[in-house]
């Protein structure tokens, strides 16, 4: 056997296989070229009472919807309210499940075919990126405007106020308006919690601790960790960092402050967790990729878990499981005591599905007026018909018959009020949520760290990224 | 090489009574052109030169690779440049791309997490290889000569060898995808295959990939080894069936068993052979990336491929590549150290 030869090919397979990975980044290096700040062309029409945004009566829109799970017929209600309103305009909506390659290259050369972008999916342009770039368009202006549906009331009155806070990057301008809520908390079944335990939700966390013995002795896990998913953990935890220390606590997590994850309230919220970890309260053992959906099995159609860290699509997803008098509620995360700086009923619930305009976009204002016509009540209504997602819009679907888990998620963003928190890092620095609270949760939750060593471990993280710089960061305005 | 190409005959001649005078040698510049030129039109001249049987050796050689090595350049070598050029800059995909001297590697020389995963590469390195060829040539050894010795035959496989030779190769067939996919469900904590079993015999099974890092690394050497070991149970079955057979009656007759005859004569004789697929294996386990991406959830352990991958994901190209360069300098050095390590000479049979 030629033996030698052989092997250097194979070594040669090697190298190339590191050799191949620039190639697409050749492709993307040919399609960039930055266009100036010139001042913009856009179509322009008269302001007036009726046409608040100035938008030109017969400019043409072109509207781009990411292709996702949630369809773009939802979108299409607002387009049709954009051609009835402007019959001149040819308003035309297309959906894609590549957003970015659908419509960046062209916002990267400065003439952008987009008037109005759904900016979601796999292939979704990176927002940071775009706004470093400015490469979109202000939306505090539609959020200015009067609203759709009652002229002496703004956009921005009619939203919850993540909406605005979830659009800015560090500055005051708002870049993207997201549509649809999420709300994560404690997830849990009324039945199994008022008539199985008969207890009520508890609002403190030794009230919680109450209830998870109560459940113990029954045979029931008060808690349960899908093990393949670490992260979920966070939706059950983070409001409890904001309401232990309040917003500064959150704020400085955001801003990669020092000592950001050494806080106290953080040290507190981790040995709450750990008394629950230590006392074996926690079901565990899920551990493939499937992990959420076999806890989600386990809890509602096995009642081996009371309560299970989630987000409101898990009604959905757990559809085929779940019985008929199931209850599925969320309740916010408890108190730890009187000392707390933020009321019970603090809140994680941000919004999604973001939009933006390109800076540069031809038909700018029709763009805003589209975000403006989406925003409505009828339009909003719409949308959670057609997705079964919250809207944005207070008291859009007031009135609606929701099921279980919707109709609580919507009751508890009414009582979280103002009281509603962001991770803002998430989107600003992913891989501390993705990888560095990821990796850290789960030695936490498997007892084999503990709090110091868990904030050691965040803290460092965030350290990390602070200096790295290949990361972009946001500085507080 | 030894391929000798036709030799260009002396064309007979018109008087042959009158012995030809050996024609002026051809100059350099002729010689060159006449490498273009097939050997009819070429001069007589330059034909008969000493030199122009070099030139019609090496215009042989040259048609064949031509186009081969042309390809190579093109689509391996060069974009192995490129990836070097670019692990020296900061590049993110946008239209700059700023060269920062080794700052990447400065970074990667800090990064923990690189270390961590680089730790996991390494085992994998060590161990993968070992254990791959080690199943792979006993297993191969079981087909040729592991049966009980039949009538006129010196050696011979077990009972049904030809089907495993077959069944082996099973794995080498199918997707890594699928084998990392069927694999994590095999490895379930709470409904594989492997813990089902155990339970049935009343052992609770361990989480195999729910976070203990010894369990995960040791999950995901043993389906990366059973992936494989079918190739090498081929390959070194076929280079035991080469070994003629009067060595190993002639081993027979001085009373060898197998053991002795496998390490005595087998072995030694497929010396090659095992050198080649150490180096192979080492280099797929460092380079494993799929298995461990679909298979292993990421806060257990991840190698470095999927690391590099990761920073990729986030747009730090440059730094991507330039882990990139690391792993293939590594892959590099791995070879040579193998190649140096296992110089025995070659026995000829």
């Amino acid at each position: 056997m030629g033996s030698t030869s052989v092997n250097r090919r194979d070594v040669m397979k090697r190298a190339a296989a590191a050799g191949l990975l620039a190639v697409p980044a050749v492709g993307a290096l040919s399609s960039c070229a930055s266009g100036g700040g010139e001042e913009n062309k856009a179509e322009k029409g008269e302001k007036s009472k009726k046409n608040p945004l100035g938008v030109k009566e017969d400019a043409a829109l072109a509207v781009y919807i990411f292709n996702g799970g949630y369809g773009d017929k939802y979108a299409q209600f607002v387009t049709d309210m954009y051609a009835d309103k402007y019959p001149k305009a040819d308003a035309n909506q297309k959906a894609t499940e590549k957003i970015a390659t659908q419509v960046q290259p062209k916002i990267v050369r400065g003439k952008p075919t987009a008037d109005v972008v759904n900016n979601s999916g796999a292939d979704q342009m990176n927002p940071g990126k775009l706004v470093h770039n400015k490469q979109v368009a202000d939306l505090s202006e539609v959020l200015d405007a009067p609203s759709w549906d009652d002229p002496d009331v703004t956009v921005r009155e009619t939203l919850v106020p993540v909406v605005e806070q979830m659009g800015r990057f560090g500055g005051r301008e708002c870049y993207q308006l997201n549509i649809a809520l999420t709300v994560y908390g404690n997830w849990h079944s009324k039945k199994l919690l008022e008539d199985g335990l008969d207890s009520s939700y508890p609002k403190t966390w030794d009230e919680m601790l109450a209830v998870c013995k109560k459940a113990k002795a029954k045979g029931i896990h008060g808690w349960s960790y899908p093990g393949g998913h670490p992260r979920y953990m966070f939706f059950s935890m983070y409001a409890m960092f904001a309401q232990r220390g309040g917003r500064e606590v959150i704020e400085a997590m955001d801003y990669l402050e020092p000592n950001a994850w050494k806080h106290d309230a953080v040290k507190d919220v981790f040995e709450a967790w750990e008394e629950l970890v230590a006392k074996k309260y926690v079901l565990t053992g899920f551990d493939g990729q499937e992990a959420h959906t076999e806890m989600q099995t386990a809890w509602t159609k096995e009642g081996k878990c009371l309560f299970v860290p989630n987000g409101s699509w898990v009604e959905n997803e757990a559809k085929d499981t779940t019985p008929k008098d199931f209850r599925m509620t969320v309740g916010a995360t408890p108190s730890l005591d009187s000392g707390d700086k933020m009321p019970f009923g603090t809140l994680y619930a941000p919004a999604g599905e973001p939009f933006i305009v390109p800076a540069k976009a031809k038909n700018r204002q029709g763009g805003l007026e589209w975000l403006r016509m989406m925003y409505s009540k009828e339009a909003a209504r719409n949308l959670f018909e057609e997705i079964g997602s919250m809207p944005v819009v207070k008291g859009a679907i007031d009135g609606l018959e929701l099921p279980s888990g919707a109709a609580s998620a919507q009751a508890a963003i009414k009582a979280a009020g103002e009281n509603v928190v962001i991770p803002q890092f998430m989107d600003w620095y992913n891989e501390l949520f993705r990888e560095d609270f990821n990796n850290m949760i789960h030695k936490f939750m498997q007892g084999q760290i503990g709090p110091k060593q868990a904030m050691d471990t965040m803290q460092k993280a965030s350290e990390r990224i602070l200096k790295d710089p290949d990361v972009t960061k946001v500085k507080k305005a | 090489m030894r391929t000798d190409t036709r030799v260009a005959k002396p064309p007979p001649s018109k008087k042959r009574a009158e012995p030809e005078a050996p024609p002026k040698p051809a100059n350099g510049l002729l010689l060159c052109l006449a490498f273009l030129l097939p050997p009819g039109l070429t001069p007589r001249r330059v034909r008969y030169d000493r030199r122009y049987r070099t030139l019609d050796k090496y215009r042989f050689i040259v048609g064949f690779l031509a186009v081969p090595l042309a390809f190579y350049a093109l689509f391996v070598v060069s974009p192995f440049l490129q990836a070097i050029y670019y692990s020296f800059t900061d590049w993110s995909g946008g239209p700059v791309a700023n060269f920062i001297g080794f700052d990447n590697y400065r970074k990667m020389w800090d990064d923990e997490r690189f270390w961590d995963s680089l730790e996991v590469s390494a085992l994998l390195l060590v161990i993968a290889p070992l254990l791959t060829l080690v199943l792979g040539m006993f297993f191969a050894y079981m087909i040729t000569a592991g049966g009980r010795h039949r009538r006129g035959q010196a050696i011979a496989g077990v009972v049904g060898s030809s089907f495993y030779k077959v069944v082996y190769f099973f794995p080498q067939v199918l997707s890594v995808a699928i084998i990392a996919v069927v694999w994590g469900r095999v490895l379930n904590t709470n409904s594989g295959l492997i813990n089902g079993g155990l339970e049935k015999v009343g052992v609770d099974g361990p989480a195999w990939l729910g976070g203990d890092h010894a369990l995960g690394v040791l999950s995901l050497l043993t389906v990366i080894s059973w992936s494989f070991v079918g190739f090498y149970v081929v390959l070194f079955s076929a280079a035991m069936g080469a070994i003629p057979k009067d060595i190993h009656e002639a081993a027979l007759l001085d009373g060898a068993g197998r053991a002795r005859t496998f390490f005595s004569v087998t072995l030694p004789l497929i010396w090659d052979t095992v050198r080649t697929g150490w180096i192979y294996m080492g280099i797929q386990a460092l380079d494993t990336f799929a298995i461990c991406l679909v298979m292993v959830p990421s806060h257990v352990l991840k190698v470095t491929p999927v690391f590099l991958y990761e920073r990729f994901r986030d747009g730090q190209y440059g730094y991507a590549t330039s882990i990139g360069v690391v792993l293939l300098v590594l892959s590099m050095v791995f070879s040579l150290i193998v190649m140096r390590a296992g110089n025995r000479d070659r026995i000829e049979y």
